[in-house]
């Protein structure tokens, strides 16, 4: 192990040599990827770096300040409308707009976090998921924002250079993904994270240590708010075209499974928690196309349920996953993550 | 004007008096030990003190400011920390966290600089650097060291009792509320307590207002002694002088005291 000579080394992002190798590593492969891969699965990537995005923003909501929220579809669509109509209606720029749109999911991250100032667990849980629920329901009904028809994106274009096709939208999503875990990182290592991991542990302690309540858990929830925000204009693009149905009430469980998934609290594990739920949810749908496994699970579900057997297979095998990692790893993938680093580390002993 | 002062402060719970018209004052530099059978009303004291429950009548004054009806965290950056009875740490967070976020009213990084650092010349790494300097002091101090990279969860109850108090002397206070420093630890944790009281009041000048059981340690540290029942106070004065006071011994010992002589040594014990 290395030894540590000053109090800097602590909270710097990287460690060690290996550390320095092994970013270098992912950012060259991150870099080199759309080089080689087929557009599908850059399109695929694209999808698991926005579930990234809102993964580390839920994760400093629910892992590091404690406090739940089924509702973060809402924000997820507050950024996607906010982006496209102040490109659209306004003409802003693309990075302007998907700023501004982040900026506007926070503040509507702040309102809502005012009435969780009284509430826990499961009214907090209750009232985000109102919050979610409302929010497409308004969008649906207002004609500026294309009603139920929603919102065609246009064409997207950064700085002056037109982007087109799945790579150049990698090329878009990938490095402010990159920035963004960067930053909550460092966010978690410094005092502002500190305050709230403080309000989820012990939020008398916190208070009488000098943490403004109310100022903190208001500032969780708008900084969750501006992540999901800007990975909603993000989403917008990658689909092309929105509606206030994209933003279903699934979406924002979905969100919060990946975070319980991958580990609350945890940085890495928002990652990981994301990366798998998306992977699952797209590869799952082709589950019947497996070569043994997929007509045995078509013939069980014909049998066993109706004639026409169970229309979403692949949501049955979702669930049994996630309750499989929930019950032998309750941290997550962070947690496995965590023992086979210690693993390695003894090996072989 | 005194230091602190507490005056004719009461706490009603619906039917039920908490806490009676209670005095207190304190001058800088001094120790005051507030004690009572269970249930007297001292941690509801302390709560009324910190901003946690809103007094139904009364003042607190800290230096001349009146400081009911301000919120626990303004009250916490005037200058009055405090520990708690059933540990109150952030148990899952390392030692050297929990002390760093006893720093956190002398800290003033935000979310912009937090996310951004990226050299050791960054504001917030700098920041974090000059205050992990003074959390280290501390932990040389309460002689912290080989927890400090641990999770508080997990360490044995006295050295989680010594973290709080950790963290409440990283927040450099003038006025330190301890609420049973000493409850659940064995002898010789105990006397290395009474020692670093003794030193916290004389190196770094804080004013200490102690609720402890432990009859040693009271009679030995403290300046002035306030002793509670029902909420009522019913003795204020030197050690000696609340040693030998009758209610006191009513209180502790029943109707049926003996000479107060005697009863003095059974409370001592």
């Amino acid at each position: 192990m290395d030894m540590k000579r000053d109090y800097y080394e602590d909270i710097r992002l990287l460690d060690s040599g290996s550390q320095i190798f092994w970013l270098i590593a992912l950012l060259a492969v991150l870099t080199a990827f759309p080089f080689f891969a087929s557009s599908y699965l850059i399109y695929t990537v694209n999808l698991m770096a926005i579930n990234v995005i809102v993964a580390l923003g839920l994760n400093l909501l629910v892992g590091y300040t404690g406090q739940i929220s089924l509702g973060h579809a809402g924000f997820f669509a507050i950024g996607a409308y906010g982006t496209l109509v102040l490109m659209t209606k306004l003409g802003l720029p693309f990075p302007a707009a998907l700023v501004a749109g982040g900026l506007i999911s926070a503040l509507f991250g702040f309102l809502l976090g005012l009435p969780a100032l009284r509430l826990e667990g499961p009214y907090l849980a209750i009232a985000t998921l109102g919050f979610g629920l409302t929010i497409t329901q308004i969008l649906g009904r207002i004609d500026y924002f294309g009603g139920h028809m929603g919102l065609q994106a246009p064409p997207l274009s950064v700085f002056g250079i037109e982007v087109t096709g799945d790579a150049g939208r990698y090329a878009v999503i990938m490095p402010v993904c990159v920035l963004l875990a960067w930053g909550l990182r460092n966010l978690t290592k410094t005092r502002v994270g500190r305050a709230f991991v403080a309000i989820r542990d012990s939020d008398i302690a916190a208070e009488c240590i000098g943490v403004n309540l109310t100022y903190y858990k208001t500032l969780a929830f708008a900084v969750s708010a501006f992540y999901t925000g800007v990975a909603g204009g993000l989403m917008a693009f990658v689909l092309g075209f929105i509606n206030p149905h994209t933003f279903n009430v699934m979406i924002s469980i979905l969100f919060l499974a990946m975070v319980v998934v991958g580990g609350l609290g945890s940085v890495l594990g928002s990652i990981m928690g994301a990366v798998l739920i998306s992977w699952l949810q797209i590869e799952l749908n082709r589950i019947t196309e497996l070569p043994l496994l997929g007509p045995l699970l078509e013939q069980i579900s014909h049998s066993v349920f109706t004639i026409s057997g169970l229309p979403n297979v692949q949501y049955v095998v979702f669930g049994l996953i996630m309750v499989g990692i929930i019950i032998f790893e309750p941290l997550g993938l962070y947690g496995i993550w965590i023992r086979t680093k210690l693993y390695w580390r003894t090996w072989p002993f | 004007m005194s230091f602190f002062q507490v005056k004719d402060l009461s706490m009603i719970f619906g039917g039920l008096t908490a806490l009676s018209q209670v005095s207190l004052e304190m001058d800088q530099g001094s120790i005051v030990a507030v004690i009572g059978p269970n249930g007297a009303g001292k941690t509801t004291l302390f709560n009324c003190i910190t901003g946690l429950y809103k007094p139904s009548s009364g003042s607190v004054r800290f230096k001349g400011r009146e400081i009911v009806g301000r919120r626990p965290h303004q009250i916490a950056a005037l200058g009055i920390g405090r520990t708690f009875q059933n540990i109150e740490l952030f148990s899952k967070m390392t030692t050297l966290d929990n002390l760093l976020l006893g720093r956190h009213l002398h800290m003033r990084t935000g979310v912009w600089s937090g996310a951004t650092f990226f050299r050791r010349g960054s504001r917030a790494a700098k920041e974090e650097i000059a205050h992990r300097k003074k959390v280290e002091e501390i932990i040389d101090f309460l002689d912290l060291q080989h927890a400090r990279d641990r999770f508080v969860g997990g360490l044995p109850y006295g050295v989680q009792k010594k973290v709080e108090l950790g963290r409440a002397l990283a927040m450099e206070p003038e006025l330190l509320l301890l609420d049973e420093p000493v409850a659940g630890m064995n002898l010789e944790e105990k006397q290395d307590l009474i020692f670093w009281l003794g030193d916290i009041q004389a190196e770094y000048g804080i004013t200490l207002l102690v609720i402890e059981h432990d009859m040693r340690l009271v009679m030995e540290v403290s300046d002035q002694i306030m002793v509670l029942n029902y909420g009522q106070p019913i003795a204020y004065g030197s050690p000696q002088e609340v040693q030998n006071h009758p209610e006191v011994l009513k209180a502790y010992l029943g109707d049926q005291a003996p000479d107060a002589d005697d009863g003095g040594e059974a409370a001592h014990a």
